[in-house]
């Protein structure tokens, strides 16, 4: 979509959200602010400088040191900011920090978790987007003896506007611990720690006063991902939030109440550089590509030859690798060795082209990606548990990215019908796939082979014929064989 | 604003104004007008500065977008901070990266240069830096990770304190761009792996030695137990009976690899245990499919003691690692891609890490990596077998 588009696009789902939905698409933090100024700024440096946890926590206090930005630090801050708050401001414990910094402590010695196993709590209608967690040393650390997370549905690419953030910020301190993952590695913005009470309250204030829904948890859909995309990068060849948003939306139901075997994630990656991993982590990789040829102007080829442009957009700057040498560090690494150089012009051969990206993120300012843009689907990938590690394959090698996704729709309900219908308990699909067959899988969606979806053909030859691919079917008797064959 | 204990909650009428199924605020909102405008118009990037990316649009506009590490970790009041700055210099707009980071993004050169001084002078009471600039290019970004004993009840070891010990150690890989290429530098504190550990250049992972103990007198009642036997991956769990009689789960010890999946299932078979947990190094692995394809990592170091708080063992064999690959490796080249080309044989020796058996993989389809070839390099891992059975 041009921005032209884009601009139309999300006037009428922002009208959508508005007039269907009924919900706040514009957060004012005027509007919903719970802290007065004086109580944000209620603590100094020397406030900080003097603070004592009321727990002793000589370790922790060792990982204020060094350059990172310390996390033991900006805890102590949250808890002094804390203490000087008024009791009525703050629902959660007020000393919730320094019972989390002093139960770290104690893991630090004792080199082991004190969290319990989760228990079951949520909030009304859905059964993910809330993990329960409780303290196994309640009576030492009583302000987080209850310390549930909620999962918050990023916008697709994690931009914010400062109203909605401060506005997230003044509810989870006044119902929570103030405390989070910015973000948490699927997606969400994590809230880290409050009590079952303030479930539903937090869940009403989320949703009435940010417009914004809890991500997923358990055997769902998890929170869709995506990277920045069109909105900031010259790589991207879809509409990488826009399609997030679309899907997010259209399987709400999926992603708050669990139906499926295990968990289930889409990423999009808008090329094969995947900035969101999605080929490492997606049951299904959206990752965008092209289908005609990369755009080359020849006059700033030789300006990176000559030296007047740095490659791969300074990403070497600080070490001195010498003249850029286009031969060596461009034509002889393209994993087809479909370029060539002449000294004044470049070819490629692009029918060879694999699009791995590499000439074009070296010389960005002279080659482009295509025009004629799509995405690449692939499937299956997840982390070791249970089977050992698996990336996903590759089975559609190319499918146009149009609104509103229908195609994409259809494939996806077929995926999980089947999933649904087989999968075992805790079976990722990519598991499935391989505990059936990849051919299997083929059926299910109705795509013929094809040898893109493989590294090499099979060296054994144990084919798994079925009895109506072979002339005359399976049925024969012995007698007939022993007429031929006596024994 | 709701204030109060229930807000807008009525638990007498839980359905009452109840809004659901309304997904995440729309995109559009949250993108500043620059970018509303230049959407799908990006020409081309140039990294000014570690740190510091250039974007130039077709239309003419020319953005800076600073990025800076952040601990994923973090406080209401480090979120508010970072919206002070956004509404100081970037008209009230933020965004974050899938790696933690997060970037600002400013309209004219002299913000950006305003912007950059501003977020390297603050500082943590502490003494740390609180928005470190860098993360760009042939570098390392902020290392992605889990929850460890902060927040989860599964991992084997600590997250939040090993990362910022590791990125301590790295630090001037994070603000500098003189590695090979990029290198990104993973953790996960349990196999679950909350994260794309397994595909990272680096990678860091949390794992228990020892087998779970089984709460006899409490298994049957809290949990299911055929489903804690089917969640075995190696068939280590079955069926059993304690002395008095009441059914329990039985572990064939020797048959665990220390998954903990019996535990993810129940909260009666616990694996954390002081001396048993601690850390796997694995190398080599990717994402991107640039020049070569997605790798996965492998393990390297298979085992590293919990060091709180600062993990010295894990940080100087990551530093091995790295200063090894530094040194050695080619223009673009992955550390995987570099251990491939040198041969892992290369790797072991270059890096210094001992060879262990522990590095061969006996686990299914573990002849996979097994090597068929007389292409080898000699390095004294093939001294020392050509000596072990008398052939020099
Ligand atoms: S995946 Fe590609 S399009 Fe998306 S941000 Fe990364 S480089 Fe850009
Ligand atoms: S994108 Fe990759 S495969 Fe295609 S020409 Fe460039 S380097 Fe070669
Ligand atoms: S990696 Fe494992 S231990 Fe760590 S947060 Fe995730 S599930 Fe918990
Ligand atoms: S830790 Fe894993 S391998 Fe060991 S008994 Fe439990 S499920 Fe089986």
């Amino acid at each position: 979509m041009t921005a032209e588009e884009l601009a139309k696009v999300a006037e009428e789902a922002i009208k959508y959200r508005k007039e269907e939905l009924g919900v706040k698409t514009e957060v004012k933090y005027e509007e919903v602010r719970i802290y007065t100024d004086e109580e944000l700024k209620n603590y100094t440096d020397e406030d900080i400088k003097a603070f004592k946890c009321k727990h002793d926590i000589p370790d922790l206090l060792e990982l204020e040191k060094g350059p990172w930005p310390s996390f033991v630090s900006d805890a102590i801050r949250e808890a002094v900011h804390r203490r000087n708050l008024p009791d009525d401001k703050v629902l959660m414990a007020k000393d919730c920090v320094e019972d989390l910094l002093g139960q770290l402590q104690l893991s630090y010695i004792d080199k082991e978790t004190h969290w319990k196993h989760g228990g079951i709590v949520g909030v009304f209608g859905y059964g993910g987007g809330v993990i329960g967690r409780y303290s196994d040393a309640q009576e030492k650390f009583p302000g987080i003896w209850a310390f549930h997370t909620l999962r918050i549905n990023q916008p697709a690419s994690k931009f914010y506007t400062t109203d909605y953030l401060r506005a997230l910020c003044d509810i989870w301190e006044y119902r929570g611990s103030g405390l989070m993952n910015v973000h948490g590695s699927t997606g969400d913005i994590v809230c880290l720690g409050t009590v079952t009470e303030q479930l539903e309250p937090m869940f009403f204030d989320l949703t009435h006063d940010l417009g914004v829904d809890l991500g997923g948890s358990g055997s769902n859909l998890r929170t869709p991902s995506c990277c920045m995309g069109k909105a900031l990068c010259e790589f991207a060849m879809f509409d990488t939030q826009d399609m997030c948003y679309e899907l997010t939306m259209h399987y709400q139901d999926e992603l708050h109440r669990p139906a499926f075997p295990y968990k289930f994630k889409f990423k999009f990656d808008g090329c094969p550089n995947c900035c969101v991993a999605s080929i490492a982590r997606a049951d299904m990789s959206y990752i965008g590509t092209w289908r005609d040829e990369i755009r080359i102007d020849q006059e700033a080829v030789r300006a990176y030859v000559a030296g007047e442009i740095p490659p791969n957009a300074g990403a070497h700057a600080g070490r001195e690798w010498g003249k850029f040498d286009i031969q060596r560090e461009v034509i002889d690494l393209c994993p087809s060795k479909c370029m060539e150089w002449d000294g004044k012009v470049l070819k490629i051969d692009n029918k060879e082209c694999v699009r791995c990206m590499h000439c074009i993120n070296v010389m960005p300012r002279a080659l482009r990606v295509g025009e004629d843009t799509g995405i690449s689907i692939l499937f299956g990938a997840k982390a070791p548990i249970l089977e050992g590690a698996q990336m996903s394959l590759l089975t559609i090698p190319f499918m146009k990215s149009e609104r509103p996704y229908d195609n994409v729709k259809e494939l996806v309900d077929k995926v999980w019908e089947w999933w649904m219908e087989e999968g075992k308990n805790r079976e990722r699909l990519g598991e499935l796939i391989q505990r059936f067959s990849l051919q299997k899988f083929l059926e299910v969606i109705g795509v013929p082979p094809m040898p893109q979806m493989i590294k090499e053909p099979r060296s054994n030859p144990y084919v798994f014929w079925k009895e109506e691919e072979v002339p005359g079917g399976w049925e024969r008797t012995i007698e007939e064989y022993r007429k031929r064959h006596p024994r | 604003m709701s204030l109060g204990k229930l807000g807008y909650y009525n638990p007498d009428k839980p359905m009452e104004n109840r809004i659901t199924d309304i997904g995440p605020p729309h995109y559009y909102v949250m993108f500043p007008p620059v970018i509303k405008k230049n959407y799908g118009k990006w020409l081309y990037h140039e990294i000014v500065e570690t740190g510091i990316i250039k974007r130039v649009s077709e239309t003419g506009d020319t953005i800076w977008v600073i990025r800076c590490g952040a601990p994923r970790f973090m406080s209401v009041e480090h979120v508010r901070e970072i919206c002070d700055i956004a509404d100081k210099y970037c008209d009230g707009y933020v965004r974050f990266t899938t790696r933690n980071a997060i970037e600002f993004i400013v309209t004219s050169e002299d913000k950006m240069k305003a912007l950059r001084d501003d977020l390297m002078s603050r500082k943590h009471v502490g003494g740390s830096y609180k928005f470190p600039i860098g993360g760009t290019g042939a570098g390392i970004t902020g290392i992605v990770h889990t929850q460890g004993w902060i927040h989860c009840h599964t991992p084997a070891t600590d997250a939040s304190g090993m990362v910022k010990s590791v990125a301590d150690d790295l630090f001037e890989y994070f603000r500098d761009m003189k590695l090979p290429a990029k290198l990104r530098v993973s953790m996960a504190c349990c196999l679950n792996m909350c994260g794309a550990v397994h595909c990272s250049d680096i990678a860091m992972l949390g794992y228990h030695r020892k087998p779970p103990i089984v709460d006899d007198e409490w298994i049957d009642k809290l949990c299911e137990l055929p489903l804690v036997v089917a969640a075995c991956p190696t068939g280590a769990v079955s069926l059993g009976k304690t002395e008095s009689g009441l059914p329990t789960v039985k572990i064939k010890k020797d048959r665990c690899m220390f998954c903990g999946n019996c535990y993810t299932m129940c909260q009666c078979t616990p694996l954390a245990d002081k001396e048993g947990d601690g850390v796997v190094i694995l190398a080599g692995g990717k994402i991107s499919n640039r020049i070569s394809p997605p790798k996965f990592s492998k393990v390297v170091v298979p085992y590293l003691p919990n060091e709180p708080p600062r993990w010295p063992s894990v940080v100087k064999t990551v530093r091995q690692i790295v200063e090894a690959y530094a040194r050695d490796a080619r223009k673009y080249e992955r550390l995987g891609d570099w251990a491939e080309r040198i041969g892992w044989e290369r790797f072991f020796e270059k890096t210094g890490l001992p060879f262990t058996e522990k590095s061969i993989d006996d686990y299914r389809l573990a002849y996979d990596t097994y090597r068929t070839t007389t292409q080898f390099k000699y390095t004294e891992h093939a001294w020392a077998v050509s000596k072990a059975v008398g052939g020099i």
